[in-house]
């Protein structure tokens, strides 16, 4: 009886371990193809287009800065320009979209007033709508404006982004209690600057990670800049990519379209290797509850 | 000192708020209503009126009532209707990726909230499999392309261990091309999908999953019966989610193809079909077309809505079961 017991236990204890090594042996071979690709990039930004006609290797080789140096002072594709371009817009949008969208649902979510939850049930149902489907009133407006080739259509419209704005408001209504307010009035608080000074300290970290979102929502963006930007001085990172596809490809410097790619989603990673933590923490914080 | 405070403290009831309620949101609706509801109005507008170019000479607009509708949904002179044809091409690409990108996504979110398997270093691979997500999808697409061209890496790999022909070209088969866009949606969301499952599954009662247990039942029945039917609610708002993307599906295969849907059209998108009317001026079909998509995430949207609403119907019942964290 006591052996047979035993004998249960160790081949748990055996089904166990199988059953980890399994799993174990799945998650190492997903991270090992999400990181592929991008290994390869690494490698073939530090070969020439003479190395990188060889073919396939995991090794890396010593051209590394001329291929930098060669990318960085591109005549047709000014990609320092593009990068200025992307970084100026990006910030912009980060900063206004997380500091409207929060007063927004600071609006919503301290104040009593008429159609209140209409207006609030409003943005969320128009939430889920792509930018696509607006694009041609949009760029119709811009170029009556004369605003084609303008930072300003792509950082302004930040201001009204209702996925930021549903996640401030619930990240409030967990940390931001009402009393707080009052507080703040009993002192002779105006109300913009209890905004200013005590609400947004309370909820700085939602407004860090959205602000790292939109960074980097804005920066990849390429549908819409693509449609308003055609001078070579004002297009963004995105839009480059995509003309570096449209070259004739024969007569690259492969070792230089590795580096541009390896440019472009630089910032990003960078920002993702101090951050992964919030931002991992950020994806589902506000978006659904269980 | 004490006096004036009491004083002071009567004062919110007696003020009206409510107008800092407005001006609050007042850039918000001004910005919303002037760059995004307006084009949309326009958009519709756009779509009822003849209006393109012919080399540089501006035909319209002129008033035509349905007959760009009629136009989109009627076939070409090959007999194909197009947008059914891109609306599939979407479709069929999205649902190939996006059935690895949620069984994966499932079985992940599983191991990772596993107590029995308690997984040691779950922040790193939470941190490789999310991070394609952020990677522009153009710069990962043109990755792609290099990466799988004739004279890249890749092909030069699988010459050599003799899988394929030196003159075989990934950009030259329907199934090679799409194959690789869903690759790429899949890395791109899988890690996405994880985390927001696993928060999902973390957001269940732990005392339901115990009591299974104790009453006799095996792993398998726990994923059945209990976690799976608990977990519905979230894993049909990702998965509807993951349409409404899928729907705007453009980067990749735009810069895969390089904006021409090759090979032979096969992976045109939707909205690369929006893109190219935009881009040499057709407003009239392009306005429909914009109308059609706007039609279709909108009744998925519906459900998303309906979602996120009914949070806020049943604020008690919901907030209790919300416990624990993604990492």
């Amino acid at each position: 009886m006591k052996s047979k017991k035993l004998d249960a236990n160790a081949r748990g204890l055996i089904k166990l371990t199988v059953l980890r090594v399994i799993v174990y042996a799945i998650l190492i071979f997903l991270c090992a193809l999400c990181l592929f690709f991008f290994y390869l990039m690494i490698i073939n930004a530090t070969r020439s287009n003479a190395q990188l006609a060889t073919g396939f290797t995991l090794l890396p080789k010593e051209n590394f800065f001329k291929n930098l140096v060669n990318a960085w002072t591109d005549t047709s594709i000014n990609i320092p320009r593009g990068m200025l371009n992307s970084l100026i817009i990006a910030l912009s949008s980060a900063v206004l979209t997380t500091y409207f969208s929060a007063l927004t649902a600071y609006g919503i979510h301290a104040y009593e007033f008429k159609g209140k939850n209409l207006i609030f049930t409003f943005i969320i149902a128009v939430m889920m709508i792509p930018a696509q489907v607006s694009a041609l009133g949009f760029v119709q407006m811009m170029t009556k404006l004369h605003l084609t080739n303008s930072y300003l259509p792509l950082i302004i419209p930040s201001i009204a982004a209702p996925v930021v704005f549903f996640y401030m408001k619930q990240y409030m209504e967990s940390v931001l209690p009402l009393d707080v307010i009052d507080a703040a009035r009993v002192d002779g608080s105006g109300e913009f600057r209890t905004f200013n000074t005590i609400v947004l300290p309370m909820i700085k970290p939602a407004i860090a990670v959205q602000m790292i979102f939109s960074f980097v929502s804005s920066w990849n963006n390429y549908f819409v800049p693509a449609l308003l930007l055609d001078k070579a001085e004002m297009k963004t990172v995105p839009i480059m990519i995509a003309q570096l596809r449209s070259a004739d490809y024969s007569k690259f410097d492969m070792g230089k379209v590795y580096m541009f790619i390896l440019l472009a989603i630089l910032p990003v990673m960078i920002t993702y290797v101090f951050l992964s933590k919030s931002i991992i923490k950020g994806v589902t914080a506000g978006s659904v509850k269980g | 000192m004490a006096k004036k405070r009491t004083e002071k403290s009567g004062a919110p009831s007696s003020v009206n708020y409510a107008k800092w309620g407005y001006i609050f949101i007042l850039p918000f609706f001004a910005v919303y209503i002037f760059f995004t509801l307006v084009p949309q109005f326009l958009t519709i507008y756009n779509s009822f009126f003849e209006s393109y170019r012919v080399g540089l000479q501006q035909v319209g607009p002129n008033f035509v009532g349905l007959e760009n509708y009629k136009t989109l949904f009627s076939p070409d002179s090959s007999g194909v209707v197009l947008v059914l044809k891109y609306s599939f091409n979407t479709m069929w690409m999205w649902f190939l990726g996006a059935v690895p990108q949620f069984v994966i996504a499932l079985l992940l979110a599983i191991f990772f909230t596993s107590y029995r398997l308690n997984i040691k270093g779950q922040s790193f691979f939470k941190t490789v499999i999310y991070m394609p997500n952020l990677i522009m999808a153009a710069a990962f697409s043109m990755l792609f392309f290099t990466l799988f061209s004739r004279v890249g890496p890749i092909q030069a790999l699988l010459v050599k261990w003799g899988w394929i022909d030196a003159s075989f070209d990934f950009f030259s088969r329907r199934v090679t091309v799409r194959g690789m866009i869903a690759l790429m949606n899949f890395l791109m969301w899988f890690g996405n999908t994880t985390i927001v499952l696993m928060a999902g599954i973390m957001g269940i009662d732990q005392s339901l999953f115990e009591s299974a247990t104790i009453d006799g039942a095996n792993s398998v029945q726990v994923f059945f019966r209990v976690t799976m039917p608990l977990l519905m609610p979230i894993f049909v708002y990702c998965l509807i989610t993951a349409m409404i993307g899928g729907i705007q599906m453009f980067d990749v295969p735009q810069v895969l193809s390089n904006g021409n849907g090759a090979p032979n059209e096969t992976t045109r998108t939707l909205v690369m079909y929006l893109n190219g009317y935009l881009r040499n001026k057709n407003f009239g079909m392009a306005g429909a077309i914009s109308v059609f998509i706007f039609a279709v995430t909108g009744i998925l949207s519906g459900f998303v809505y309906r979602r996120l609403t009914a949070q806020y119907k049943e604020p008690t019942r919901q907030r209790r079961r919300r416990k624990g964290d993604v990492l």
